[in-house]
Parts: C-alpha cells; structure tokens; sequence
C-alpha cells in the first residue's frame, strides 16, 4: 500500500550551506495492509526523518515514496487534505502534542471543522463514542478535561482516537509508547494490535526492540540513514546477519536471560563476522559502473536482506 | 548492614496540603549490594532516592530515619548532609548531559570541587586517571568542556567524578534511560565494574526498566504509590513475584522473544491513586484482581521468607 522506492533525504548545513547532511539513504520498503512494519533505530538514524517524508511534514531530496500508487511528493493543494484523510501520525511526546490553555478534546473540533462540517451534532457524537471505543477509553472520563487532567497513556489513545475518525488506512507511530508506563504501554501497543488487524497498515517506529519485535511483522534496522537489515520479523531477531543488529540484539536487557548468555547463544550460532561481506560477495565493487545500480540490499534466505556491513567503519574487507 | 532505612517519610508541601509522595519506607542494603528500586512515574522512587542525598524546598520530612555505615544521616538538615555528600553519599543525576559546568574545562572542575571538600586534586589525581581509563575516555578529556563530549562520555565522566571519593552509597536515577541499548548496556556494566573494583560499597539503582535491573541488580525493591510493595533478590522478584502489582507489572512487560501473535500480554487496568489524599488500606486495592475485605486496612511490609518482604494480605508465609 505504502511503498518507499530508493528515499534520500539530506540537509544542507554548515555556512552558506556548504556541506551536505545525509539524514536518510536509499531507503527502500514496503508496508502493506493489515501489516505493522517496526522501524528501528538509534538516535540519529533517520527513523523519525522517514516518518515525517511519509506524512509530508519533510521534503524528499531523491527517491519517491507512493501511496496506493500516487506519488506523495506530488500532492499539493487540496489533494494535501486528502491524503490527511487516509494518513495520519502520532507522535512520542503526549503531552507537548496538546495545546494545554483549550480541553483535549478541541482535537476533534478541529478534524471536525476541516473534515466533517456538514454532519449532524448527533451523528458527530456517536462518531467520536465510537471512536473513543476503539481505544478502549470511556468517553466520559476523557472528554471536556484539560491536557494536565488525563495521563500520558489517555492522551496518546486521545490522538489514535482523532486518527480513527477520519478513514485511516495508513498510521505513522513514531515513538508513541516511550513517553508511557510499563503498565500502560502494553494497552496502547494491543490497540495497535487491533488497528492492524482492522487492515491498517502501521510504520512503528521505535529505538526498542522488544516492542518492534512483540508486535510487527516486518522489522527494517536502520543505522546512520541506511537500512543494514530487514525482513520479517522472527528471521532477523532470530537470525541477525548484520554485525550491527547483533550488537543491538545483544545490548536489549532481557527479563530471563543475562547479557553474557544471548552473546554467548549467537556467537555460537553465527560464524565470524570477518572477510568480505555478504553485500559485497553478491555485488563486488569491481563490476564497475553497473555497481551504482545494485540494489542497496542483498537477499540472505527468503524475506530476509542485509545491506553492506561496512558503512565506511572499516568492518567489511573488501578483497 | 551498610545502609538502614526505617520508616522514612517525606511530603511534598503543596497549596492543597501534602501530598504523600514517600510513606514509611524500611529497608535495607547491605555492603556491596546493588539494589533496583522500580515503579512506575509517581510511585515515589525518586523521591526516596532524592531524599536520602537532598530534601529540595518543596521536600518536607515527616519522619523516619537513615543510617550509613553504623552513622545516623541527618537528612532534614541540609546543612547537616554536607559533611555526607560526595564523600559517604553520592549520586549520578538523570541528566548527565548537563550535570557538568560547562563554562570549566572539566579537570579545573575536577579540581575545584575536591578543594571544596579539603582534598587534594594532586594526591588523587593518579586514581582518577586510572579510572578514567578503566571506563574508556582519553587522558586529555581532563583538559577539554563538557560540551566537547559526547553524551555517553559525559555520561562515563560524571559517573567517575561522582564516585572519585570512594562513597559508601552511590544513588544511581535513571542514569540510562535516555541512552541507546548499546549505550545503555555499557553504562550499566560500567556500574557493576564499579562495585566490582570497590569504588563504591553499594548502591541504588533507580529505574522504570525492570529488565535491565534483572543485568544488575542483585536485589529488586518494587514501590507502588508512595508505598514499598515487595523487595527479594532479583531472581525471586522476576520469576517468582508474590505481590499482585509485580506480578502484573512483570507479565506486562514485552521481550525480545514474545510476539502478539502467539502470546497477547496484557497490562494494569486503572491508574495509580493520587498522593494527595490516598486512600486507606492498601493503595493498590482498586486495581487489584485479588482484593477482599482484608485490604481495607494497611498490609504491613513483612518478610514472608528469607529476604523476601512483601506488603500484601494475600502472600503470607509457606510455613504459616
């Protein structure tokens, strides 16, 4: 539904904008319905930067991103709202994502009054009870209260809730359960559990990796803009190719078990990591200037792909 | 017994009265014991943490009292607390990143902060750059600003600096939350290092993230609303929990192993109770699965078995 075919995004910085900044490079994925892709990443890796190209709050330098086959980049005007009507995001932070002088609530006035001018008070009202529903919140206990009178975990369902009354296809979730409790975000990542299997497709962006894995199908891991390795989700938590994700797998704190056992379980399970690497095994760079055209990422087994290991740190010696 | 806690109370004064944000905390570390404290936001660990180094203005003990090392802390005396701080207690605040001056280089700092406490920078100048290459910074740091580092470095460097004494507490907030994993997993282990080598006798480990105090911790006191709810080694507290609220907590947390589709955690239904006037009996009533009658009045936090207590009518002792 969603497909990102080779996006770029860098910024020009330094005086005079002399010197180029690449946020994000060649990244390429796809999110269908009814999937949950989690995009994962440290800070600096671009995550957030991909998420706000999709929702059109960034410009896209190269590349092109596609929504049910139109070209994102090419909706203006009143098109814009329309593509808002099928797209929408939520962001990590709850509290900074209202106003705090009006009531939570003024969130839906305001989808109400760009969106849905013509509807019936009472049908509106159903709406938002439905909506509210849907994310298992009791409408009396949220609406007409201020920001500072509800809990991080009410407010950021608020927002999904908001999302919901317009014809959702596509969530954009960037770091929504960080800002949240260990007893609630449980309850908001099940919510996106349900959306997804409403037939939303859901870009779960996160820099934890239990949460992208528990919930997503797909999992891409970004690092410094570029996708190192993605695929589905139980073969690159289960099978991490990129010495890049073995450290982040390694560095998770597990509830059962110890750092010193998961380093120990895929060392054992996974070879050494020196010599050419599998990048460049498919794609030597001697093939000349046909090399600029190779995809970004090689097939491992099914489903599963993997970048170049090296990313200029010296890891990957190329013969 | 290296540090004694026995029914601390400290409110936070507040226009519409008190609000009970600690209330009656026992317990005990022993040497070289490093002790998890987690809870969820405005259950009060920080309060208790922040209490045992320095009451702020709108701090107010109530009761209680602290002993270190066979000496009693005046911890309502923030005067009194000077003689303590940095030497016998320290701390490693939230927010590293700006917990240096960042108008001195940072061994002018250094410096001027043991002259404070009538120490010699020269004599201890030796161990302190042993230690800051045990954590992995460069000699040169010492000559370089706070905003030349990055935010792990800096992370690294208040950790030497807060434990260049050789304090016999160190109280550890939140100190890798708002790092990346492999940043995280480095600090974390720079800490047990620490214990290891004797910097520092033991320590409190504030956290949200239960997981990563199962790495560390060699014992795990849980807090519900201003209250403690259970402490047991670490072991005990992750697989063999008896308080309805860890247990809960505990199952609700996600893995690296467990997936929506084929096992769907589930988390605490309601919200924690407001401290401004909390309700009798015990706090975590209204959301619990388990409560009866009993629970109208305030369970005592008891030990049930060998250094594990816990403050709940239903967990009582195997033997009783």
């Amino acid at each position: 539904m969603l497909s990102l075919n080779r996006v770029s995004k860098s910024y020009k910085v330094g005086t005079f904008g002399g010197k180029e900044l690449v946020a994000v490079r060649d990244v390429s994925f796809d999110v269908d319905e009814g999937e949950v892709v989690s995009l994962i990443g440290e800070s600096g890796s671009g995550k957030t930067t991909i998420g706000k190209m999709i929702l059109k709050l960034v410009e896209i330098s190269r590349g092109s991103i596609t929504c049910d086959g139109t070209d994102v980049a090419g909706i203006h005007g009143g098109a814009v709202k329309a593509y808002y009507r099928h797209v929408q995001g939520v962001f990590q932070d709850p509290f900074s994502s209202y106003n705090p002088i009006f009531k939570a609530d003024r969130v839906f006035s305001m989808i109400r009054s760009e969106y849905f001018a013509d509807m019936a008070r009472s049908e509106w009202s159903d709406k938002i009870e439905a909506a509210l529903r849907a994310v298992t919140l009791e409408p009396d206990q949220v609406l007409n209260k201020y920001p500072h009178q509800l809990s991080g975990g009410q407010l950021q369902r608020l927002l999904v809730a908001r999302a919901l009354l317009l014809d959702l296809k596509f969530l954009v979730a960037d770091e929504i359960i960080s800002m949240l409790d260990a007893s609630t975000r449980i309850d908001v990542l099940n919510l996106l559990a349900d959306l997804k299997s409403r037939g939303m497709g859901i870009l779960f962006i996160t820099h934890d990796l239990s949460l992208g894995n528990y919930i997503s199908e797909k999992t891409v891991i970004l690092r410094r803009g570029a996708i190192v390795e993605m695929g589905a989700t139980e073969k690159v938590f289960g099978n991490p190719t990129h010495p890049y994700t073995k450290v982040l797998i390694t560095s998770v704190p597990q509830l059962h078990k110890k750092w010193a056992d998961v380093e120990a379980e895929i060392r054992a399970r996974g070879g050494d990591d020196s010599g050419t690497c599998l990048f460049h095994q498919a794609y030597p760079p001697t093939a000349g200037p046909a090399a600029a055209d190779a995809p970004t990422l090689v097939k491992v087994e099914d489903d599963h792909y993997v970048g170049c290991f090296d990313l200029g740190q010296g890891i990957c010696r190329v013969a | 017994m290296s540090l004694q806690v026995s029914d601390l109370r400290v409110y936070y004064r507040t226009l519409a009265g008190d609000v009970q944000a600690l209330d009656g905390a026992t317990f005990s570390i022993a040497d070289k014991e490093i002790m998890g404290l987690a809870g969820e936001s405005g259950c009060g660990k920080s309060t208790l943490g922040n209490s045992l180094i320095r009451l702020d203005g709108r701090m107010k003990y109530v009761a209680g009292s602290v002993t270190l090392d066979g000496n009693s802390l005046p911890v309502w005396d923030n005067d009194g607390m000077n003689e303590f701080r940095f030497r016998d207690v320290s701390v490693i605040p939230q927010y590293a990143m700006s917990a240096m001056n960042p108008t001195r280089k940072i061994g002018t700092m250094i410096a001027e902060l043991l002259e404070s406490r009538g120490e010699s920078y020269k004599e201890i100048r030796p161990e302190l750059m042993r230690r800051i290459d045990l954590v992995g910074l460069q000699p040169d740091v010492l000559s370089r600003y706070p905003i030349e580092l990055s935010g792990g470095m800096k992370q690294r460097m208040v950790m030497v600096i807060s434990t260049l004494l050789d304090p016999s507490l160190l109280i550890a907030d939140e100190i890798t939350s708002a790092l990346d994993v492999s940043t995280q997993r480095a600090v974390a282990e720079t800490l047990v290092s620490f214990r290891d080598h004797g910097f520092v006798k033991s320590m409190m480990v504030i956290t949200h993230d239960v997981s990563i105090l199962y790495q560390t911790a060699d014992t795990i006191l849980i807090m519900y609303a201003g209250k403690l709810a259970e402490k047991a080694p670490t072991k005990t507290i992750i697989e063999d929990p008896r308080h309805p609220y860890t247990r809960m907590l505990i199952s609700s947390l996600p893995e690296v192993g467990v997936r929506y589709a084929n096992k769907k955690l589930s988390g605490i239904p309601g919200s924690p109770p407001a401290l401004l006037n909390p309700p009798t009996g015990c706090r975590f009533r209204a959301r619990c699965p388990l409560a009866f009658d009993k629970c109208a009045e305030e369970p005592p936090f008891i030990e049930i078995a060998g250094d594990h207590s816990v403050a709940c009518w239903k967990a009582t002792r195997a033997d009783a």
